[in-house]
């Protein structure tokens, strides 16, 4: 039932994102476009969509990846510093090669997203005290420690201006050129459904996954892996979205409960809802000039964030 | 058969499993007993491959268990360890669904749904099997997670405490199942378990740790005597003999 409405939502709102904006086009037009409307449809409009829909289904599945794989409701891309060691492997990208082609860019923020996240996966395990609120604070911290370094270099070799683009998601930089790469992310939602049911499996524990024939290791390094592939992907090409892969998949988990493959789609489609809503939102508050996605998200999700966190301590 | 063949486990420099041999006899209910900390956990652990070996070997009808697949192990053995706490929001029948993960590698055949359905009427979870395991009772939770070790339809059932936070309404009812388990389809039940008169009244073969090694072992009627048990747990004991069943008075 919710789904049939989800669905009717982002067709409703992938439709009203084609037609903001500061130039007027209109869906009666679409078929006598003149040349200057057709070039900004075809070349801005469809490409926003396409980026926002992409952002929005990975993060929100690779959020609801990692927390079953944590086992921790409050582990995201934000809160595990994965966002932030993919920005520092940018900087790298940049300092070492200072021409780098997006591709390079690519893999050098995909290593160091992996690396950063498995490191904070490791700090998870030997952490003694587990309680579920304490966890996302250290992986927000962890977070800040790579932030920090990564200004500190940017500072030296003078790309801090070059940095803060990386930092607030933006989908007004979407053009055509631009924004190619994020259909990498289109086959890791494939794997992703493939091995749902590993994740989940995964997610009850190592003893669990043993007993019931599973590679535990190989369901961890795949999961992980297309978290951090698909987190980089996002924030090379739109930046830094807060909180999406947190809120997302917490709300699903509350109606459609936690075997991933149930909530897949449902975690695909909300959040592509979601950004397509804070994205539009973000457009007409004060038009014809644009508040950021990265800010929008941010706002809303955090506040969301704040909400299941009391949710949280008044059932503990 | 399970073959346990001098098998030691090592934590820094203390044997928790010292030298253990042991073999197992196929169909029935064999119950580990002990003082805290004698090894029984640890044992059950290495026997069901969760944790390796030092010295020695495990052998499940005549294969060596470090040298089967893991996949294929899934199908023979099956081990529920104590305190399952989850922090997933998984419905009943989804967690028996995964009992057939060996099988079925996530894609369910008819098949699969059959077994199932079997596991979720045999442990009486048909009326909840929809409903969240966070909802429910701890005895309706274990009942969930035997349910599932059922539906992974192997020969050895290996379950680690299986009373540990239950009440006696539902201690007795999961000890019934486990009897029938035996009885009725033929399974190999092992149990690490702390009530001596569970112990007692529901196993076949009684074998008895204490530090690592084996103090005891044999059939209820020869473990469970004042003699045996001061031995393994430094205690005294009277034994009464109530409805054929013998019943061990230490509470005083």
């Amino acid at each position: 039932m919710k789904k049939r409405y989800l669905v009717l939502l982002l067709i409703l709102l992938s439709f009203v994102s084609l037609f903001i904006g500061v130039t007027s086009i209109s869906p009666i037009e679409l078929f006598w476009f003149n040349d200057q409307q057709a070039q900004i449809f075809w070349q801005s409009r469809v490409p926003r969509l396409v980026s926002i829909l992409i952002a929005g289904i990975t993060l929100s599945i690779s959020g609801f990846i990692m927390q079953q794989l944590s086992r921790n409701k409050f582990v995201s891309p934000t809160t595990a510093g994965t966002m932030d060691s993919a920005r520092f492997g940018i900087l790298i990208a940049l300092i070492l090669f200072t021409s780098a082609s997006p591709f390079e860019k690519m893999i050098v923020a995909f290593v160091f997203s992996l690396a950063g996240t498995f490191l904070f996966m490791n700090i998870l395990d030997r952490i003694k005290m587990k309680d579920p609120i304490f966890i996302p604070l250290v992986g927000i911290m962890f977070g800040n420690i790579i932030s920090s370094i990564t200004t500190f270099f940017a500072y030296k070799h003078d790309l801090i201006q070059n940095m803060s683009a990386w930092l607030q998601g933006d989908f007004s930089m979407v053009t055509s050129g631009r924004y190619e790469m994020l259909y990498i992310s289109v086959p890791l939602v494939v794997i992703a459904y493939i091995f749902a049911d590993r994740f989940t499996i995964a997610g009850l524990g190592e003893d669990f996954a043993k007993n019931l024939g599973l590679n535990y290791k190989q369901a961890m390094n795949v999961g992980l892996a297309i978290v951090a592939l698909s987190t980089t992907l996002v924030v090379l090409t739109v930046g830094m979205i807060p909180f999406l892969g947190l809120v997302v998949p917490n709300i699903v988990s509350l109606y459609r409960g936690d075997n991933l493959k149930n909530s897949l789609l449902d975690t695909a489609l909300l959040g592509a809802v979601f950004v397509l809503f804070c994205d539009i939102l973000g457009r007409i508050i004060i038009f014809p000039y644009e508040i950021p996605i990265g800010l929008t998200v941010g706002v809303i999700g955090s506040g969301i964030f704040i909400y299941l966190l009391m949710r949280r301590r008044a059932y503990a | 058969m399970v073959e346990v063949n001098s098998v030691s486990k090592l934590y820094g420099l203390k044997a928790v499993v010292d030298d253990v041999s042991v073999n197992i006899q196929k169909g029935k209910i064999t119950s580990f007993i002990g003082p805290n900390g004698a090894g029984k956990s640890t044992l059950l652990s290495i026997i069901s491959r969760l944790i390796s070996a030092d010295t020695g070997e495990v052998l499940i009808d005549g294969q060596k268990i470090n040298e089967t697949k893991s996949r294929d192990l899934a199908q023979k053995i099956a081990i529920l360890k104590q305190s399952n706490q989850l922090s997933l929001r998984l419905s009943i029948r989804d967690l028996v669904a995964f009992g057939r993960f060996p099988y079925s590698q996530g894609k369910l055949t008819k098949e699969d749904h059959k077994h199932i359905e079997e596991a979720i009427r045999y442990m009486e979870l048909e009326d909840l099997q929809n409903n969240y395991l966070d909802q429910l009772s701890g005895g309706q939770r274990q009942r969930a997670f035997i349910a599932m070790t059922l539906a992974q339809d192997t020969e050895y059932i290996l379950l680690d405490e299986p009373l540990n936070n239950l009440d006696m309404k539902h201690s007795v009812q999961i000890m019934k199942v486990l009897r029938r388990l035996a009885d009725e389809l033929g399974k190999t039940v092992l149990i690490v378990i702390h009530d001596i008169n569970f112990a007692s009244v529901y196993s076949d073969y009684i074998v008895a740790l204490k530090d690592g090694k084996i103090e005891a072992q044999g059939t209820v009627n020869e473990i469970i005597t004042s003699l045996t048990l001061k031995q393994i747990y430094g205690m005294d004991m009277s034994i009464q003999e109530i409805n054929n069943q013998k019943i061990c008075v230490y509470f005083s």
